[in-house]
């Protein structure tokens, strides 16, 4: 079934290339993205079902054997990533024509969204599946050239400038992976991450402590861990809303995929899991204190972003089976639930005009579906039962728990009080929004004038629900999936299967 | 094999250059920057590779090949920059054609805030007068005395 590995990656970018030819005709563009993301999403779920079953798939790109050729590789976290990513990927873009039939398509120059947003979702569709490092490199600037565009969609003076320094951090972050790479094959002669695997091991500790210091920080800007990650705040909440949506639910997880792969296939010995703790308490503690005084929810949510990362950055720092598998399933459920909650702040833009709290207020009255669509994920962030967000915390300071040491416990600590500072900041958002008296300038229900904003469009509202049941569904599923992630954990930390599964008569 | 010490010091001109440009606010000087990183990182990987004769079949013995990886991810990476380069020229015209300058810009947000901390408030403190400074109204605001 290996025949299925490269389609993820093949569908879409086919998809941006038909978009961008089809770019003045905007009905056939919508009806290729969707059929393409479909499509896509099929296939990743056949991918985890047949991984699941019959190991990690294999396949050659162009017939070259490995190492020689790039090879792409679908284990079961590739897989599983794939399925989730994909179905908020498809939730978007109907989010997103939705807002765009809604506006006229005035506001957004569609004919390059379409193609842009299919190859966003080949980058990272190709950062999941790459079994080389420099694929993945590929991959990841095949996903940040077009998150450049759809962040700067329209150009206006404020995304230009929060652009710029979107731009500017990410390519020194690109700079700094690609000197990795040269270095890596410099002292490995190779980049397959299989071969590599045993590679690394033959080489002096500190010329490997080197490599992998660089790896870690050209990721951990792409995850935003602390203190990598202020550029985030700034940039991700001036792009419409689908945009902001999708960035935040996949990007910053393409990082922390990348660090969970090398740390787990690399650097095994987890000489800096010291390191790795202390950076995510940081990131947890910080980003959520940021979280605290922001006025905005677009800015709040972009804070809480980054203080989750510490959570997964806590499971890979633990390297143990349990902590791999809750960083897993934390992954699956920040995606899902992120995203969410941006899509949930457009839909509060449109309805208010505005996200900043000082200009909202009684949103629960005059719009109580829309309040809905907000509390139940915004109670699965903070991590409230029996939401997914309570079970992977739990998950994850279990596996804490079970390990010693002040440390461990240090962290453990920073995520319980984590959250409850985003039970905090999101009850802050909940209070004045939607709770306190209806702000004078919001209109009213009643209200239905022309140009009015009070009836939402429904290919808005729809996708967000399904992305709520999505993520009230994780919660009824979390059995089977902690199952899925306990056995993606134990294949990530055996290493064989995987190296198996490129070399079958052993890594030459 | 032993680093062809030319190579090295064209890396290290490369870096230093390019890094004390990216340190630059304006967005053209910052371009540059990536630009001469950008090659800087191209001979880097280039040095990774064994040097010989050019590598195909038939015109020379293999065992005195140079080693045609390191020049393919090259070719993947000077293409990759070439489509930045563009980018970024675009995004530096246009912050020129809106704002007549094209420095990276302070974080308004930022701003506002560190304001609020030089004038020893905590954002909910009280209404602000100033029209570009909206006071975020917080628990405290008139709405929220009503209920």
């Amino acid at each position: 079934m290996s025949f299925l590995v490269p389609l993820p990656v093949i569908i879409p970018a086919l998809g941006a290339a038909l978009t961008l030819m089809m770019a003045r005709r905007p009905g056939a563009q919508r009806a290729v993205s969707l059929t393409a993301l479909t499509t896509t999403l099929v296939v990743s779920s056949a991918l985890l079902v047949v991984t699941a079953a019959e190991g990690p798939q294999v396949v050659a790109v162009g017939g070259w054997p490995p190492p020689l050729g790039i090879i792409l590789v679908a284990d079961k976290l590739a897989a599983l990533m794939l399925v989730v990513s994909t179905a908020v990927t498809l939730c978007v873009l109907v989010y997103s024509i939705g807002q765009g039939s809604a506006d006229g398509d005035e506001e957004t120059p569609l004919s390059v969204y379409h193609p842009t947003y299919l190859a966003l979702t080949a980058g990272v569709t190709n950062a999941f599946l790459s079994g080389d490092l420099f694929n993945l490199y590929v991959g990841f600037e095949i996903l940040l050239v077009a998150s450049y565009v759809l962040l700067t969609l329209g150009s206006t003076e404020n995304r230009i400038r929060a652009g710029t320094t979107y731009v500017v951090v990410s390519l020194l972050s690109s700079v700094i992976f690609l000197s990795a790479l040269g270095l890596v094959y410099a002292a490995t002669g190779t980049l397959n991450m299989a071969q590599l695997a045993g590679r690394f091991d033959e080489l002096p500790d500190n010329l490997r402590l080197l490599l992998q210091g660089m790896l870690l920080l050209a990721f951990g800007i792409k995850a935003a861990v602390f203190p990598l990650g202020a550029w985030l705040p700034d940039s991700y909440p001036t792009a419409p809303a689908p945009v902001t949506a999708v960035f935040a639910g996949l990007l910053t997880k393409v990082g922390v995929y990348a660090i969970i792969r090398t740390e787990t296939l690399l650097f095994p010995d987890g000489r800096i899991a010291d390191v790795l703790m202390v950076i995510s308490l940081l990131t947890m503690v910080v980003g959520i204190l940021g979280a605290v005084a922001q006025s905005d929810i677009k800015r709040l949510l972009s804070f809480t972003l980054i203080s989750h990362i510490g959570y997964m950055l806590f499971g890979v720092a633990l390297a143990s089976e349990a902590g791999l598998s809750g960083a897993i399933f934390y992954i699956a459920h920040h995606i899902t639930i992120q995203t969410t909650l941006f899509l949930a702040a457009g839909l509060v833009e449109r309805r208010g005009g505005t996200t900043a709290l000082d200009r909202l207020g009684g949103l629960g009255r005059i719009a109580p579906l829309l309040s809905v669509l907000f509390f139940i994920p915004a109670l699965n962030l903070a991590g409230i039962p029996p939401f997914s967000g309570f079970l992977g915390k739990l998950g994850l300071l279990q596996a804490g728990v079970d390990e010693s040491g002040p440390l461990v416990w240090a962290v453990v600590a920073g995520g319980v009080l984590t959250s409850l500072l985003t039970l905090y900041a999101i009850g802050r958002v909940w209070n004045l929004a939607f709770w306190r008296a209806p702000h004078p300038d919001l209109p009213r229900a009643d209200d239905d004038s022309e140009g009015s904003t009070v009836l939402l469009p429904k290919l808005m509202v729809a996708p967000t629900f399904a992305l709520v049941a999505f993520s009230v569904a994780l919660t009824v599923v979390a059995g089977p999936l902690f199952g899925i992630t306990s056995e993606a954990a134990a294949d990530l930390l055996a290493r064989t299967p995987y190296i198996e599964a490129v070399f079958p008569d052993g890594a030459p | 094999m032993s680093p062809n010490l030319v190579y090295v010091v064209v890396i290290g001109v490369l870096f230093g250059a390019g890094v004390s440009l990216l340190l630059e606010r304006t967005l053209t000087r910052v371009l540059i920057g990536v630009v001469l990183i950008g090659n800087g990182v191209n001979v880097l990987i280039l040095m990774g590779g064994a040097y010989g004769t050019p590598p195909i079949i038939g015109e020379a013995p293999v065992e005195g090949m140079s080693d045609p990886l390191p020049q393919a991810m090259i070719l993947t990476a000077i293409v990759i920059t070439l489509g930045i380069t563009a980018f970024l020229l675009a995004l530096a015209y246009r912050s020129w054609q809106l704002l007549g300058h094209d420095e990276v810009q302070d974080d308004a947000e930022d701003t506002r805030i560190i304001e609020l901390a030089e004038r020893d408030e905590i954002p909910h403190a009280k209404e602000s007068e100033t029209e570009d400074l909206p006071s975020p109204v917080y628990d405290a605001g008139p709405g929220w005395a009503e209920r």
